[in-house]
């Protein structure tokens, strides 16, 4: 992986701490050639992988990518699915039968239904896998070589208990896609402990890992702790802490992190996606240095 | 270790229950659901203890407490049932179809003495802790006006009906979101007295309202306006907003952004004159394990230490989910 990812956030007017910045996001991008162009800035600032949920408007961006080959030679997307909050308004709607009508393909739900048959341990993890699929359409054709499970959809699973199915996305995504999978969560320390204990080794997870310890489950020191002591491949999330801290203070604690392999983040403009890349490389040297 | 069944595994419930599988005070000892499919996924990869009847969960696993998360118009007659067998009851929003039935509980939890709770997390929320700190200073001078408000992208097409399209259930906007907001009312300012007049607007829904617009008129004699819409697809999520407007100062919050505007020099300390800007960040607590916001997370984990005799019952009892209760019956009386 490569040391700087450009997450998708700032695209679909996700801001952890703002309703009116999500808004004046969600104008700003209104057009997918404004997403474009924002990919474009990155690109130039040396970032080549865009990791992004599966929205819907992310196939259109796809489209683009795949109509200029040349420009996207070394372009990567780390696809994180599902966009959860499609199925979470469904979920209230129509409720979990409803939504998994609506959104599994084909008749496959329909015929057990109707059938009434025994429902096999193989048939839910073949739902799962036909939803991986459905998720994954958009992105034919791209290089895809991680794909993420959402937090949400993690975190959900690692409460459950249900360790079965986070190895058997890992085993699908393999299996399928030739592809690495990665895991979002915001419980880092549970989730590498049961990862291990399903006899997933050097497991991709991306976190929550900033100075102000904002949504790091069970606290700074335990996931400091974790960093040491751990083998995965560890990717940073919201390390500037939804702007509650300085840009600089912020990197600087991350880039001086053991075990992470990536930092993730995402920008609107083109000064902040250069400024934020040029940080990470200089105190990235700076250690290098000492 | 506080032994917790579950009844009822749609939404909010499979939240709960990966909640209390992950807490390190709760036991899972049961889970009951109708659905042959969630009931069937949950026993062939959860380690909990399924069931289809609720009262024989009862009778086998023996809870200590139990969360209801079952549609609204079974909540009275399962929680009366768990109160009656000295089980601790954490039910989900809204508390009870009607005023009478809510009371009816409340009544029997106080008499039997037992921990009960309901689902309004926006309490577990920094935001809205802090506003009520701000509040209780006194710094904003008297309220002469609120706007509690509430947006969603929930039902934005015609669709296939549900129990939450069908009112006598308990669906609608009215009980599923704007709950939500009068409960935030409630709490934070006065609670509702009285309902001037309202407009229950049905969007894309047949038989239940989309929308929600009131004048309220609360206990300390403060009056405001309550605008709720759940087929807003503007919004990505449900966002719930608060505006409070003092003689020396006005409030807007949200569950992640706190705005504060103070007329003169006498502000509550880390505020000055003028406009402030706080976020979520700053307030929120951390909690052991975090799945969809800390909110959701602390009311269970409040619930348990309730149980355990760590935290005072005080936190959307039974008690105060029934005042929300009575005020969307006045709505409904006004529209």
């Amino acid at each position: 992986m490569e040391r700087i990812l450009f997450g998708d956030n700032q695209f679909f007017a996700v801001n952890h701490i703002s309703d009116e910045k999500s808004r004046t996001q969600s104008i700003k991008f209104k057009d997918d050639q404004a997403i474009i162009r924002t990919l474009d800035h990155a690109i130039n600032a040396g970032i080549n992988t865009f990791m992004c949920t599966t929205h819907d408007r992310i196939a259109n961006i796809c489209e683009i990518i795949r109509q200029n080959p040349n420009k996207y030679n070394d372009f990567k997307i780390y696809p994180c699915m599902p966009y959860a909050h499609k199925y979470a308004n469904a979920v209230t709607e129509l409720g979990i039968v409803g939504t998994l009508k609506e959104y599994v393909p084909g008749n496959f739900l329909g015929s057990m239904f109707k059938g009434g048959i025994a429902f096999l341990s193989k048939d839910y993890l073949s739902m799962m896998e036909l939803l991986i699929d459905t998720e994954m359409k958009m992105f034919k054709g791209i290089n895809t070589p991680v794909i993420f499970l959402q937090n949400v959809i993690t975190d959900l699973l690692l409460g459950l208990g249900m360790k079965d199915i986070l190895i058997a996305f890992h085993g699908y995504v393999k299996k399928k896609y030739n592809a690495e999978a990665g895991f979002i969560t915001m419980n880092l320390p549970l989730l590498i402990q049961v990862l291990e204990e399903g006899g997933i080794e050097n497991p991709i997870i991306c976190s929550s890992i900033n100075k102000v310890g904002f949504r790091m489950s069970g606290g700074r020191e335990l996931y400091e702790e974790t960093l040491r002591t751990k083998k995965f491949r560890g990717i940073a999330m919201q390390v500037l802490a939804s702007g509650a801290i300085s840009p600089k203070e912020a990197l600087e604690y991350v880039c001086g992190l053991p075990n992470i392999e990536s930092i993730l983040f995402g920008a609107s403009s083109k000064n902040n996606i250069h400024e934020t890349a040029s940080l990470i490389r200089q105190f990235d040297q700076e250690i290098i240095s000492v | 270790m506080i032994k917790v069944g579950l009844i009822g595994a749609g939404k909010m419930g499979i939240s709960h229950l990966s909640i209390l599988g992950a807490h390190p005070d709760a036991e899972v000892v049961g889970v009951c659901d109708t659905s042959k499919l969630v009931l069937d996924v949950l026993n062939k990869y959860t380690p909990f203890p399924c069931f289809s009847d609720h009262k024989k969960m009862l009778e086998v696993s023996k809870p200590d407490a139990v969360f209801v998360s079952v549609p609204t118009k079974f909540h009275y007659e399962i929680v009366k049932d768990l109160l009656s067998q000295s089980i601790h009851v954490f039910a989900e929003k809204p508390f009870c179809l009607t005023a009478k039935q809510g009371a009816e509980l409340v009544e029997l939890a106080k008499q039997k003495g037992l921990i009960n709770q309901v689902g309004y997390h926006n309490k577990f929320i920094g935001t809205f802790n802090e506003v009520k700190n701000i509040l209780n200073s006194g710094s904003i001078g008297d309220i002469y006006h609120f706007i509690g408000e509430s947006y969603g992208p929930v039902v934005v097409k015609k669709k296939q009906d549900n129990w939450r399209s069908n009112a006598s259930e308990g669906g609608g906007c009215l009980m599923d979101y704007a709950s939500h907001v009068i409960d935030l009312i409630n709490y934070l300012i006065s609670p509702v007295k009285n309902v001037k007049s309202s407009l229950l607007k049905p969007i894309f829904s047949e038989g239940v309202e989309d929308s929600v617009f009131s004048l309220l008129e609360l206990e300390n004699n403060v009056s405001g306006v309550l605008s709720v819409n759940w087929s807003d697809d503007t919004y990505r999520k449900m966002s719930t907003q608060l505006t409070i407007l003092g003689k020396k100062g006005k409030i807007v919050s949200d569950a992640n952004e706190l705005k504060v505007f103070f007329k003169e020099d006498n502000c509550p300390e880390g505020y000055t004159k003028g406009w402030n800007v706080k976020y979520i960040t700053d307030f929120a607590e951390e909690v052991d394990f975090y799945l969809r916001g800390e909110e959701y997370s602390a009311q269970v984990d409040y619930f348990i230490k309730a149980i355990q005799g760590k935290v005072p019952n005080n936190k959307n009892t039974f008690e105060s989910a029934w005042k929300t209760d009575l005020a969307i019956e006045l709505i409904k009386l006004s529209a």
